[in-house]
């Protein structure tokens, strides 16, 4: 008797534990700095994650908190997740950078995806987007499209990301067009659709024709439609309903086929740490439809520099170029490489201003 | 009809239930908030009010209380006393990145040197920042009779620039692959504003605020100074009449308040934060005003309301996470605490008188 409750116990501990290992689901944690809204920076970060969902259907539960301020609060959202039994985190912003490490200390078994800083561990690895070869083709489109020769460019806070983008643009800019200038205002903010507006509106009133900006919201772009004349680029989402002008074109974060593919790694177990910079050639930069009211021919150079950026025949630095100074920078036909790109803290030469300090 | 009409006195009971019937209120329109949004409304408000106190992982959320409730208590408690006279530093915020600066800009000057007296020295030239930052509405209130709420308001916009410069040039990591930021004062042992027991959460700062409670209390009802505060922020003339300095009071006001909210950035800088950095403000100067009003301006009252604004904070992104809530809808939340607050507080002076209005 006791002997046959014992087994029955037994058995049903069993079936217990077969029918938890069955419903055992991947875990993935969403982190986010602003609010998902309608658009921009975490707006894309969360379509990646539905994308996951999407993919893996059952397999996965995935868990996200909005709006999570860099520093101790996102330490502490980050550890809850982790208690809570997240088996992934996808940390979605460059401030998360410090906690996100001190978080994958105290959990060894979770893995932790940091996108867009330079801190590994073990459980640790790091994610970004080549934004700038987007750029490339914003700067490509604007010198070509610009009659007043003034292109004017919203940056959001002066580090090697936007500075980098300035570049890339400008560059590629220049190029078809010897006489345009850029002229930047800095908004130091990501998102304050108020001061964007601001910023392009003086921008606008200094006679630019073309106005890219590195911050989500869409100020920017009906600053232009209001004002007439004056074209703009998505930036982070596509923003297409200012389409076909201002907006004549987009740089699109798509996460998506990077998170499909990391969230597939733990759940076979093969993951590792590392750091993916990836760039058109691997769909995480997308470009808008680029709109009717760009020529033909400009968008058909677009097209072109857009493929070859995508399979490496050609990178956005190629010298000869010189740094701001009239240093030299690259060598005739030298590429930058990513060690150099990802500090970059100088304007290349032709830029007028300075970086604030 | 329902009308109002002014109580001869100010009721004391409804003073003190206020903040309770509040926070009940928050609950039951929160719930249906929630359930609004498809969730279930018991789960969410016990997610938000029960799991961080004796939830399964409660042995992590009780000192995070602690390191979100103490920069709240230490800014409200500063702000109270302004409050209670009249005096409105609006601009706590400001002040709190200004003690963040120079505390840590202290600290960082001495790095890599490891000493003793370094900490100390942060904790002065944190509690110096913010006083200055203050005395800058205060000096021009007292010379010129500028509004301090505009000017100490305005100040926290060009502590915001001043923020992001250092984070940008002179307090950025020089091994931060030119990103922002400063080094990690964490990782700097005689700057670190370390727990004082591994893990309890409770560090300098949390000190500090027990400290601002006990003082605050004395002040109020034991010192001169207290009654001075009391009095002119109740009834002006008289304060006059006995001998009170106004002058002087608005320099210790907002003198006192800016050094306390200095305090608080200087201890979340060199400690939970532990960087400099451009997002390094979170709003705690802001918050921090609506703890001081739903503790009644009273120091305790001010700890009870400041943990229990820490408490939604984090049961609110537990909630987010478990339940899938946005974040909109705990701001909505928290922001109708503030609202029933406001609402009831009218309860206080006015009562409902139900039926029609006797005609003498």
């Amino acid at each position: 008797m006791t002997l046959t409750k014992l087994l029955t116990g037994a058995a049903m501990a069993l079936g217990l534990a077969t029918t938890a290992m069955a419903e055992d689901k991947t875990k993935v944690g969403f982190v986010y700095v602003g609010p998902i809204g309608d658009g921009g920076w975490t707006h894309e970060h969360d379509k990646g994650r539905l994308a996951v969902e999407a993919e893996f259907g059952d397999k996965v539960e995935t868990v996200y908190v909005e709006s999570v301020a860099e520093g101790p609060d996102s330490e502490r959202v980050m550890t809850q997740m982790a208690l809570d039994g997240a088996d992934l985190i996808f940390t979605t912003s460059f401030g998360y950078m410090d906690p996100t490490i001190n978080v994958a200390k105290k959990f060894p078994n979770v893995k932790f995806e940091h996108a867009t800083g330079y801190k590994q561990a073990e459980n640790v690895a790091t994610y970004s987007a080549r934004f700038y070869e987007g750029r490339a083709i914003q700067g490509h489109i604007a010198g070509s499209m610009t009659e007043s020769n003034i292109i004017g460019y919203i940056g959001s806070y002066p580090i090697p990301e936007v500075i980098r983008g300035i570049n890339s643009a400008f560059i590629h800019a220049r190029k078809v067009n010897p006489d345009v200038q850029f002229k930047i205002v800095w908004a130091y903010t990501w998102f304050d659709p108020a001061k964007e507006a601001d910023a392009a509106k003086v921008l606008i009133e200094q006679g630019a024709d073309v106005v890219l900006q590195h911050t989500d919201s869409t100020a920017p772009q009906a600053a232009a439609q209001e004002a007439g004349n004056v074209i703009t680029f998505g930036q982070a989402s596509d923003m297409a309903q200012y389409g076909p002008k201002p907006r004549v074109s987009s740089i699109i974060d798509d996460w998506a086929p990077y998170y499909i593919a990391r969230t597939k790694a733990v759940m076979d177990g093969t993951w590792t740490t590392g750091n993916t910079w990836d760039g058109i050639g691997a769909g995480m930069v997308g470009i808008g439809e680029i709109s009717d009211a760009v020529p033909a021919e400009v968008k058909a150079e677009a097209l072109a520099l857009k493929a070859s950026l995508a399979d490496g025949s050609y990178h956005a630095f190629t010298g000869p170029l010189n740094k701001q100074d009239g240093t030299p920078f690259l060598a005739e036909g030298d590429t930058a490489d990513d060690g150099t790109l990802a500090g970059m803290n100088f304007y290349v030469e032709g830029i007028e201003g300075d970086i604030p300090q | 009809m329902i009308r109002l009409e002014k109580r001869p006195q100010p009721s004391r009971a409804f003073s003190l239930a206020t903040p309770v019937l509040a926070v009940i209120a928050t609950m039951f329109f929160g719930g249906l908030l929630f359930m609004a949004l498809g969730k279930e409304p018991l789960l969410a408000i016990k997610t938000i009010f029960w799991e961080p106190l004796f939830g399964e992982f409660s042995f992590f959320y009780r000192p995070q209380l602690m390191i979100k409730g103490a920069p709240l208590v230490l800014i409200a408690i500063g702000l109270s006393l302004g409050f209670k006279a009249g005096i409105w530093n609006i601009g706590a915020e400001g002040q709190y990145i200004m003690g963040a600066l120079f505390g840590a800009g202290v600290g960082l000057a001495f790095y890599p040197a490891e000493g003793h007296y370094i900490f100390p020295l942060m904790v002065l030239a944190g509690a110096f920042g913010g006083w200055v930052w203050a005395m800058i509405p205060a000096l021009l209130k007292v010379k010129f009779g500028t509004n301090e709420i505009l000017v100490s308001l305005m100040l926290v916009y060009v502590a915001e620039q001043f923020l992001a410069s250092m984070s940008l040039g002179l307090l950025k990591n020089p091994e931060g692959f030119g990103f922002p930021g400063s080094r990690n004062l964490q990782q700097y042992e005689s700057a670190f504003n370390a727990d004082l027991i591994e893990g309890s959460g409770m560090h300098w700062g949390v000190v500090a605020a027990m400290i601002a409670v006990i003082f605050a209390y004395v002040l109020l009802s034991k010192h001169r100074l207290g009654f001075a505060i009391r009095v002119t922020g109740e009834a002006p003339r008289a304060a006059k009449f006995s001998g009170v300095n106004p002058t002087r009071l608005v320099l210790f006001c907002l003198g006192t308040s800016g050094l306390l909210a200095g305090l608080a950035g200087m201890f979340e800088v060199s400690g939970p934060a532990g960087q400099v950095t451009i997002d390094f403000n979170v709003g705690y100067g802001f918050t921090a005003i609506i703890v001081a009003f739903l503790g009644r301006l009273h120091p305790i009252g001010i700890l009870l309301a400041g943990l229990l604004m820490a408490l939604t904070y984090i049961g609110g992104d537990i909630a987010q996470s478990q339940l899938g809530l946005p974040a909109a809808a705990i701001q909505v939340f928290q922001g109708m605490l503030l609202f029933f607050l406001l609402a009831l507080d009218m309860f206080t002076n006015y009562r409902l008188r139900f039926g029609r209005t006797e005609v003498a």
